[in-house]
């Protein structure tokens, strides 16, 4: 009995070491000081100051912070109004409508990436910020609606009526108790928007253009080089930010209301 | 008039308009770019031809279509074989334990994959971790290549994707119904047959969802075989951005991407068909 | 037509295959508490939702103060609901809550206040204006969803089952304060619910349904001591039925032979010479004789029987007697010190007895299968 215990206690060790090892090396040598090899060289933050001290770094940085609340708040609004009306209302294409998000969800990026640019290529419009922005809030909607979606139906359906009862319309019957039930999921929904937003590489890789560059797409380019420290230091703060945020996405969505 | 609901006209009306406009009106003209000629100063000539069609299926692009399908299912058939275990004993764990065990599951899933990729390239470099370890043990006289070949792209993919597989599955196990398995083993059933004949059909909509999710980004995602695999590696996702972004044969790229849509459509199908004979057959 | 502040004429519902209401017609007073009773199914909470507006009828029409609300929303109608589950909104407190309706139509400041304070203090609930729902009990939150109707000044307040997750002793207090506040308020009450003896005690007029329709439309009097038809008559209380027929008939008075017994009774049905009827009788109508009382004579007319069964319920000793015809009926009987033979009620299982009732207490109904 012990013996099966122990085998299965051990696979999942083995499985989560995977998982994570490679992470820890990352984090860990970020903070190594020698600069090439790998051989420890005590713990220093001069990778992470190099960053900083980085203009254009920053920049890009900033872009990406910037894209990511946009198209995170834009993806969470059409998403959430997009998840009560499925589940509120009946109308025309209702399965159409969930099927087609659902495909949206599953479609592989580099198929995502290429449609969308074929799409900005015949509008004519150029590649930058505003496609990115576009595309970025397209991929983040169908998650939105799913995190939301799955609140809602532990919805009390009598708390709808009651709110038109005492004379409330749709409106504000959405925002004063509607929204405000759902707005864990709501949040948690923007908070997954921002971390996908933040990590893209493949969609943005297409759409793309000279004058908005991003964080993961500038990585890209540097990890192509080789290895380095700086690097190191870098994705371990990306990793840090998507970490905090998933962490409180999944803290929101756990509680009761 | 006086609309009755704006609320609903707005919200109904934006989501439609969305997704009409910036996911299934791009995915038609991709379909149709695939028809078209490639141009000399803009990207497309409204020309029909099947010439993009025709071109998959020269041997050289077939070729890479069917390394691409194989490193993929291979990929895949390693994440449902190291998965399904897992996701398994996830579900026999008591209850306490699970959410923050699901939590360690999950921060991988949405942790940026080109960051999990470059993890992996740090510790397959030749004086990358892996060597030295096996040097430190060794195990070896001299630092192996480990990059720059195909079981690193390989090792990388599976990597990335075994988070998006161990989640469907532990979906679908949790949902599983444990006194099914007890009545098949009160009728004498082994564990072979409990597995094979119960286990496997009820959880098989979360296995199509798990390799749906595992196969597809495993053809499209060009930056791991970029980085492990280096320029050796020409696979379907590298093929796509290069006919869009260097050969700039956009119906060439286009009719590729077409068939892997098609696949996903396929793939899909299958998923949508197992989960209503799945839940035609499950208990109420 | 306007003297009614609710009328339906001829309303019915469909929900797929199955008609929830049929032809349904009703006139409601300004003022009345009318109750809907009937059992699960009969369609009384689809009617108060016709009224709320919460769902739209497949025939018919319905005015509240004499206007169609054909095409009326629920948000836009002078009614408000008190809900089975109360809907409290939780994450607000009580308080706002009572304040929803009345913020909606823009009232502000110290009149908002001054609103919500007093229709918390109608339902004795001042001092929880800031708790939220969740840290009150039952018997509070259902206050609470009374104060957020009535705080609105509809015309019309309809409650579906509002009592019916209380435990029995806050349910009768409950009923009470309820019957009180509507006289106080003087709004039209439309109660829902499944409890004949609620029904009887709280309303000025009852409307007995049954899949679908209404069987009975009167006072709580006139339902318990009137009955129309079968179904009124063993639905609100208890009754007896025996079954007899006409032997002799000069309306409105008729003799019916009641197993080997012939009784003169008065009914305000016509029938003929040879009619089957259901003679009814409320067990608390019925008078019981020991068998050592009355002269032979006297017991002529009596109905011979044995007890099967006592059941004493404090205040009243309720029997089930066998007559000796076969037919089983249900007694109840009370202390009454003025009767000496029967002053303890000490019957025994066995006992023989002698029963008949005070007549014209009976309804005469005709014979329904």
């Amino acid at each position: 009995m012990n013996l099966k215990r122990a085998v299965r206690s051990a696979y999942l060790v083995l499985i989560y070491g995977f998982l994570y090892t490679p992470i820890l090396v990352l984090v860990v040598y970020s903070f190594n000081g020698s600069k090439y090899s790998l051989e420890w060289r005590g713990l220093t933050w001069e990778w992470y100051r190099n960053l900083f001290d980085d203009p254009d770094l920053l920049q890009v940085a900033l872009n990406s912070a910037v894209l990511a609340t946009l198209s995170a708040t834009m993806a969470t609004l059409i998403g959430t109004m997009a998840a009560v009306a499925l589940y509120r209302y009946r109308f025309f294409g209702k399965q159409l409508l969930n099927a087609l998000i659902f495909v949206l969800m599953m479609t592989p990026d580099i198929v995502m990436g290429i449609a969308l640019l074929i799409l900005f290529a015949s509008l004519s419009l150029p590649l930058g910020f505003w496609t990115l922005l576009l595309a970025h809030i397209t991929f983040n909607i169908p998650f939105v609606v799913v995190t939301v979606l799955s609140r809602i139906s532990g919805f009390d359906r009598h708390l709808v009526e009651a709110a038109k009862d005492l004379g409330a319309t749709e409106f504000q019957t959405f925002r004063r108790v509607v929204l405000p039930l759902l707005m864990p999921a709501v949040v948690a929904g923007w908070l997954l928007s921002f971390t996908l937003s933040m990590d893209d590489v493949m969609v943005s890789f297409f759409v793309t253009g000279p004058t908005f560059e991003i964080l993961p797409l500038k990585i890209y380019s540097m990890v192509r080089l080789g290895v380095t420290p700086e690097i190191n230091a870098l994705c371990t703060i990306m990793l840090g930010v998507t970490l905090s945020m998933i962490l409180l996405a999944q803290l929101l969505l756990r509680e009761k209301t | 008039m006086r609309i009755r609901e704006p609320f609903k006209l707005v919200a109904v009306g934006t989501i439609w308009f969305w997704l009409i406009t910036f996911a299934l009106l791009p995915n038609l003209l991709v379909i149709i770019a695939g028809f078209l000629e490639r141009g000399s100063d803009e990207f497309v000539t409204f020309a029909f031809t099947l010439d993009s069609y025709r071109r998959l299926l020269d041997p050289l692009y077939l070729g890479v279509l069917l390394n691409s399908l194989y490193l993929a299912a291979v990929t895949t058939v390693l994440c449902l074989l190291l998965g399904f275990p897992f996701a398994y004993l996830l579900t026999r764990l008591p209850t306490r334990w699970r959410p923050l065990l699901l939590l360690l599951v999950i921060i991988p899933f949405w942790t940026s994959s080109l960051v999990r990729t470059y993890a992996m390239v740090i510790i397959l470099q030749t004086n990358g971790l892996l060597n030295q370890l096996l040097l430190e043990l060794g195990l070896i006289a001299e630092p192996l290549e480990l990059l720059y070949t195909g079981p690193a792209v390989i090792a990388g993919m599976l990597y990335t994707l075994l988070p998006f597989m161990i989640l469907p599955l532990y979906a679908a196990l949790e949902k599983l119904d444990r006194r099914l398995i007890e009545a098949a083993r009160d009728l004498g059933a082994g564990r072979v047959t409990i597995f094979l004949r119960i286990v496997v059909p009820l959880t098989l909509p979360g296995i199509i969802a798990g390799c749906m999710l595992t196969f597809l980004p495993g053809l499209g995602m060009f930056y791991v075989a970029d980085l492990l695999g280096g320029a050796k590696a020409l696979l379907v996702g590298n093929l796509i951005r290069d006919q869009f972004l260097s050969a700039r044969d956009w119906p060439f790229g286009a009719a590729t991407s077409v068939m892997l849509t098609v696949l996903m459509g396929l793939l899909l199908w299958a998923y949508y068909l197992s989960s209503r004979r799945a839940s035609r057959g499950a208990l109420p | 037509m306007s003297e009614f502040v609710i009328e339906l004429r001829n309303v019915s519902k469909v929900y797929g295959a199955n008609t929830v209401l049929r032809n349904v017609n009703l006139q409601v007073q300004a003022g009345e508490f009318l109750t809907l009773l009937g059992p699960s199914g009969c369609g009384k909470t689809t009617i108060l939702r016709l009224l709320a507006g919460f769902e739209k009828a497949d025939g018919g029409e319905i005015f509240i103060s004499g206007q169609d609300m054909r095409t009326l929303p629920p948000e836009e109608r002078h009614v408000n609901t008190v809900f089975q589950s109360y809907a409290l909104f939780p994450h607000l407190t009580v308080f706002e809550n009572v304040a929803f309706g009345p913020r909606l139509k823009s009232i502000r400041g110290d009149a908002l206040r001054e609103r919500v304070m007093d229709a918390l203090r109608m339902v004795k609930l001042e001092e929880f204006a800031s708790r939220k729902p969740g840290q009150l009990s039952g018997g509070q939150q259902q206050r609470v969803a009374i104060a957020r109707a009535v705080v609105n000044r509809p015309r019309v307040l309809l409650l579906d089952e509002p009592l019916s997750a209380l435990d029995y002793k806050l349910r009768k207090a409950m009923q009470l304060e309820l019957k009180q506040l509507q006289r106080r308020l003087g709004i039209t009450f439309i109660f829902v619910t499944h409890d004949q003896e609620e029904a009887l005690s709280m309303s000025d007029r009852v409307a007995v349904m049954n899949t679908g329709r209404i069987e009975q439309f009167g006072t709580p009097r006139q339902i318990y001591e009137s009955p129309e038809n079968l179904f009124v008559a063993c639905f609100v209380g208890e009754i007896n039925n025996l079954s007899g027929r006409v032997v002799a008939a000069t309306p409105p008075r008729y003799d019916i032979r009641l197993h080997d017994r012939v009784v003169n009774l008065k009914s305000k049905f016509t029938f003929a010479v040879g009619d089957h009827v259901n003679v009814l009788i409320r067990p608390e109508d019925l008078r019981i004789w020991r068998e050592h009382e009355g002269s032979d004579e006297e017991r002529a007319t009596l109905f011979p029987a044995a007890v099967e069964e006592v059941v004493y319920k404090g205040s009243t000793v309720d029997l089930v007697i066998r007559l000796d015809s076969g037919d089983l009926l249900s007694t109840t009987q009370f202390f009454n010190e003025d009767d000496r033979a029967i002053m303890n009620l000490d019957f025994g299982v066995g006992e023989r007895l002698f029963v008949d009732w005070v007549h014209d207490w009976e309804t005469i109904l005709p014979h329904e299968d």
